[in-house]
């Protein structure tokens, strides 16, 4: 029940704001209560929530269309549970930066924003395949619009880009939800026990491996993250590649572990070329959205590094490292926009010198540029950390590109904070010291602290993730169905 | 004294309430003061409708058993009463969204016209014999003929009432050869006589049956006998073009799936690869030629020919699911298309010209209900989530799949991918591209006055659009009824 609500406010916001015939400010103001209301309940979900059980917490289970055996299946685990959280935190950071941004059309965007919202903690709820199919492809209706409406200059080829991998991935999934779930007679994914179809294990490694993004498939990410306004950027990267995370933890690794273990060495490549690569193109990027968006996608590599390690370390880091590391991206793109709005740029060549004048916008980028090179001691050392000891196991020459690739990350971070903060003072900057206000800082600020918590106690989310914290066990322990009386 | 047949009056009551209705309309034309004419026959014709919608559910209510009625010219039963209450739904909505149109004469012909089309049609599913079917869609071509060339100061409407005329005589006259030849081989007419006769492996009964087959694949504008289709859609009047587009489908296929079950079982090894063959190619056909239009009104058109290729994919499944598929599937596709032309509709009065796509520029944001609403019947058209026609493609899909048909699927999964091209350029222009049009154009004849009905039928369809998902159990219930009608 109380996981439906948590999918049900944001969209019953959306209905409100598209509805109501209220100003700009009211709808803003709206917005921003939904999303609160939202924080609210989930936050106070967590005193009853038993991160050790290995029974689905909050779970809700109807038939939706029995002849086809569809189910509305909600309810959280652990993981599930984090990945909610980033995203109603984010999600809240993002609408506060849409209404200080004060968007134009509130009503439209506002309820895009909230809609959004809602489909990604479907996505992240789903215990049922097509309800999964369904939230994930209904994200793309928002992010289609926002991205296309709001956006930059070039935002018209960033969506047709965007649209088309997206698309192209998520119909090779919806074929392959098909073919699995048919042939079981069931989508539940408690009861449609596992598959040995190479095919089918393809068909949704696709559409994860365009979310992700992964090597081949990143052609979207460029535009997408630099011509989407930035607080939509920030949902992308820091939220909706989490998608993937999800796909991969709860639905490839449990249903599918014989083509994971044949498929394991071809998707590790993928994903450390990923990690390398992206790591590489982010320090060669002439803008900080650029930087910002190829690190989110090296960092994505990274991250399924640790999935498909399928080990504890490797899933307790890569669930850990899925929420820092949505965290900073976000924190980071909102900054960005806040740099653009006071130069009009975000080219490094006419910025610099942003730290003269401005100690609270230096802290905070110079605070984010730490966690991203993850220095020993932040939340993102430790996901990172875990991560490698976990595809330890499965050769040393993963480890090896990935430790290489982290001394990458602090090339790219410092470059970003002397880019921006230090260096001459570019000529896109003005002289009057606009420092972050209040407002902005409120929206950073959560981020930022959120992040310091989870470096005091990374266990919080590692040890919270999986029931009995046996990822491995419990995860294999999904490819036996439940018995159903 | 001779025996009279005894007549089942209520299994012919909503074709009849709705003829009557149609005759109490012409009538109107004649007598009834001009002033009045326009209130008074979109009150009688909305009524003709929803009797005929009612009854037919009263019929759908009170035949769990198929019975073949008056010498087994026409079945009683569920199929034929839930297509019928489908038609005549679509009806009323088509009715409401031209009562705001600014037609100046043939007021009262028109909507007589739609009626007994409407009739027509609603007699044409129950028909369950050759000489019936044929007389059924007479019936409703001609009324449909003289409806796409009823704009007579519009040479386009002329020239599409032309067209559809010598293509669907031409149609009709494949069709009749072919029932004279199935005829020939086995003396008999009615569907189910048909099966049990003994002829049926002479050469003449099966070029009847491939020729019955081209002369319904007019009427259900699959490729390849779909070249009229968007001509006549994009010449006739908008209104009527959502008629079309719905009703006829609905009609159209419905009869070919009962036909080809009832009296074609034995052969079944033909028709499907036949079927199979025409769905593939409408879908190819129809997605790609509709990337190319910039008509909407002519892009729907071809969009329709690719629904003709997904609702065939359910007639070759054979089965009970795939009866059930296709009855489902209808239901959002008839919702979001006399929504979509609706709203089409709604613009070309506005803009006094045809909507082309930079016609509908910045529709979004000026009519925000109206752009929500061709939004969502988009979504529905390509399959998204959120709508009816995902579950419609996904029912349709899973039943060629349980009948061995997987390459089916992936055609349909193909062309879905590939109808993606165009229905996101519609939602582009809707929202992302600033007007070009109607700066002029309000600037000179300012904010058209609301039109609430047509708001009230988009409404509706858009209800039913999204409903069809959210409820998407109850309505398959009842289509799994209905398809329970035919033996399998």
């Amino acid at each position: 029940m109380l996981t439906t609500l948590l999918i049900a406010v944001p969209l019953a916001g959306a209905l409100a704001v598209w509805v109501l015939p209220v100003s700009r400010e009211s709808t803003s103001g709206l917005a921003l209560l939904a999303i609160l209301a939202e924080l609210g309940l989930w936050l106070g979900s967590a005193r009853n929530f038993d991160f050790g059980s290995d029974l689905q917490q909050y779970s809700a289970s109807h038939t939706w269309f029995e002849e086809l055996g569809i189910s509305y299946a909600v309810g959280l685990y652990g993981f599930q549970y984090w990945l909610v959280g980033l995203t109603i935190v984010v999600g809240a950071c993002a609408i506060g930066y849409g209404a200080w941004a004060g968007r134009d059309r509130a009503r439209a965007y506002f309820g895009l924003q909230l809609f959004l919202v809602g489909s990604l903690v479907g996505v992240f709820a789903a215990q049922d395949l097509i309800l999964f199919y369904v939230a994930f492809e209904a994200m793309l209706i928002p992010l289609y619009v926002l991205i296309g409406v709001w956006g930059g200059a070039g935002r018209a080829k960033a969506t047709m880009t965007f649209v088309l991998y997206t698309m192209v991935g998520s119909l090779l999934m919806l074929a392959a939800i098909i073919a699995f779930g048919i042939s079981q007679g069931t989508f539940l994914l408690a009861e449609i026990g596992t598959s040995t179809n190479e095919w089918v294990f393809l068909g949704f490694l696709a559409a994860f491996a365009v979310k992700a993004p992964l090597l081949p498939f990143h052609g979207w990410l460029r535009a997408a993250y630099t011509e989407a306004p930035p607080e939509v950027a920030a949902l992308l990267s820091g939220v909706v590649s989490k998608a993937a995370v999800f796909g991969l933890v709860w639905i490839v690794l449990p249903h599918f572990p014989e083509p994971v273990e044949d498929f394991r060495e071809l998707v590790l490549v993928l994903a450390a070329a990923t990690l390398v690569y992206g790591l590489v193109l982010a320090f060669r990027q002439p803008d900080a959205r650029g930087v910002i968006a190829y690190s989110s996608m090296g960092q994505m590599g990274l991250i399924v590094l640790g999935i498909f390690a399928t080990n504890d370390l490797g899933l307790d880091g890569a669930i850990l490292h899925s929420v820092s590391h949505g965290l900073v991206s976000a924190g980071l793109f909102l900054v960005a926009g806040m740099i653009e709005v006071r130069a009009g740029t975000g080219v490094f060549s006419e910025l610099g010198g942003f730290a003269k004048g401005r100690p609270l916008l230096a802290t905070i980028v110079m605070a984010l540029g730490m966690f991203t090179l993850a220095v020993p001691g932040s939340a993102n050392f430790a996901g990172e950390f875990a991560i490698l000891a976990g595809v330890f196991a499965h050769g040393w020459g993963y480890a090896a590109v990935g430790a290489g690739a982290i001394v990458l990350a602090a090339l790219y971070a410092l470059r970003l904070i002397s880019g921006l903060l230090h260096e001459r003072r570019g000529t896109s900057v003005r002289d009057e010291p606009d420092d972050l206000a209040g407002n902005e800082l409120a929206l950073v600020v959560p981020l930022v602290a959120t992040l310091a918590v989870l470096s005091a106690w990374p266990a919080a989310i590692s040890e919270r993730s999986f029931p009995a914290d046996t990822p491995a066990e419990f995860i294999g322990a999904q490819s036996v169905p439940e018995v159903v009386p | 004294m001779i025996e009279t047949p005894k007549v089942d009056w209520l299994a012919l009551s909503p074709t009849l309430a709705l003829l009557g209705l149609a005759a109490v309309t012409l009538l109107g034309a004649v007598i009834v003061p001009r002033s009045v004419q326009r209130l008074f026959s979109v009150g009688v014709s909305v009524g003709g409708f929803v009797t005929s919608a009612v009854l037919a559910g009263v019929v759908y209510e009170r035949s769990p058993d198929g019975t073949p009625l008056i010498a087994e010219s026409m079945t009683r039963d569920r199929l034929g009463a839930l297509a019928a209450i489908v038609i005549a739904l679509s009806g009323v909505a088509v009715v409401l969204a031209s009562a705001g149109d600014r037609r100046r004469d043939h007021v009262g012909e028109y909507y007589a016209l739609l009626a007994a089309a409407g009739a027509g049609m609603v007699f044409f599913v129950s028909a369950s014999n050759l000489m019936t079917l044929f007389l059924a869609l007479e019936w409703f071509s001609i009324s449909l003929y003289v409806l796409c060339s009823l704009d007579t100061h519009r040479r386009e409407s002329l020239e599409s009432g032309l067209k559809y005329l010598i293509v669907g005589s031409f149609g009709s006259g494949i069709l009749l050869f072919g029932c004279a030849l199935v005829y020939g081989a086995t003396g008999e007419l009615g569907f189910t006589s048909i099966q049990q006769a003994t002829g049926a492996d002479d050469p003449l009964f099966v070029t009847g049956l491939a020729l019955i087959l081209a002369g319904l694949g007019f009427k259900v504008s699959a490729a390849p006998f779909h070249m009229w289709t968007p001509d006549v859609y994009q010449g006739a009047p908008t209104t009527v073009t959502a008629f079309m587009a719905a009703a006829t489908k609905v009609a159209a296929v419905v009869v070919t799936y009962r036909l080809l079950v009832t009296a074609f079982p034995e052969q079944s090894e033909i028709w499907t690869t036949a079927v199979a063959v025409l769905a593939v190619a409408s879908l190819a056909i129809g997605n790609l030629a509709a990337i190319a239009q910039r008509d909407v009104k002519r892009m729907l058109a071809y969009s329709s020919v690719s629904h003709a290729g997904f609702l065939l994919i359910a007639v070759v499944a054979n089965s009970q699911d795939g009866g059930a598929a296709l009855l489902y599937y209808l239901v959002p596709y008839v919702a979001a298309s006399v929504g979509a032309f609706a709203v089409v509709a709604s613009r070309e009065r506005e803009l006094e010209r045809p909507v082309s796509l930079a016609a509908l520029e910045g529709l979004g944001w000026e009519r925000p209900f109206l752009g929500v609403a061709l939004w969502a019947f988009v979504l529905s058209m390509a399959g998204f989530p959120l709508t009816g026609g995902f579950f419609g493609k996904l029912f349709v899909f899973s039943a060629a799949y349980d009948a061995g048909y997987w390459w089916l699927v992936v055609a349909g999964v193909l062309a879905t991918a590939l109808s993606l091209a165009y229905y996101l350029t519609i939602i582009r222009a809707l929202y992302m591209r600033q007007s070009q049009v109607t700066g002029t154009v309000i600037a000179a004849g300012g904010s058209p006055p609301r039109d609430l009905l047509l708001n009230g039928a988009v409404g509706a369809a858009l209800a039913v659009t999204i409903g069809s998902f959210v409820l998407v159990q109850p309505l398959v219930d009842l289509a799994k009824d209905a398809a329970a009608s035919l033996p399998f």
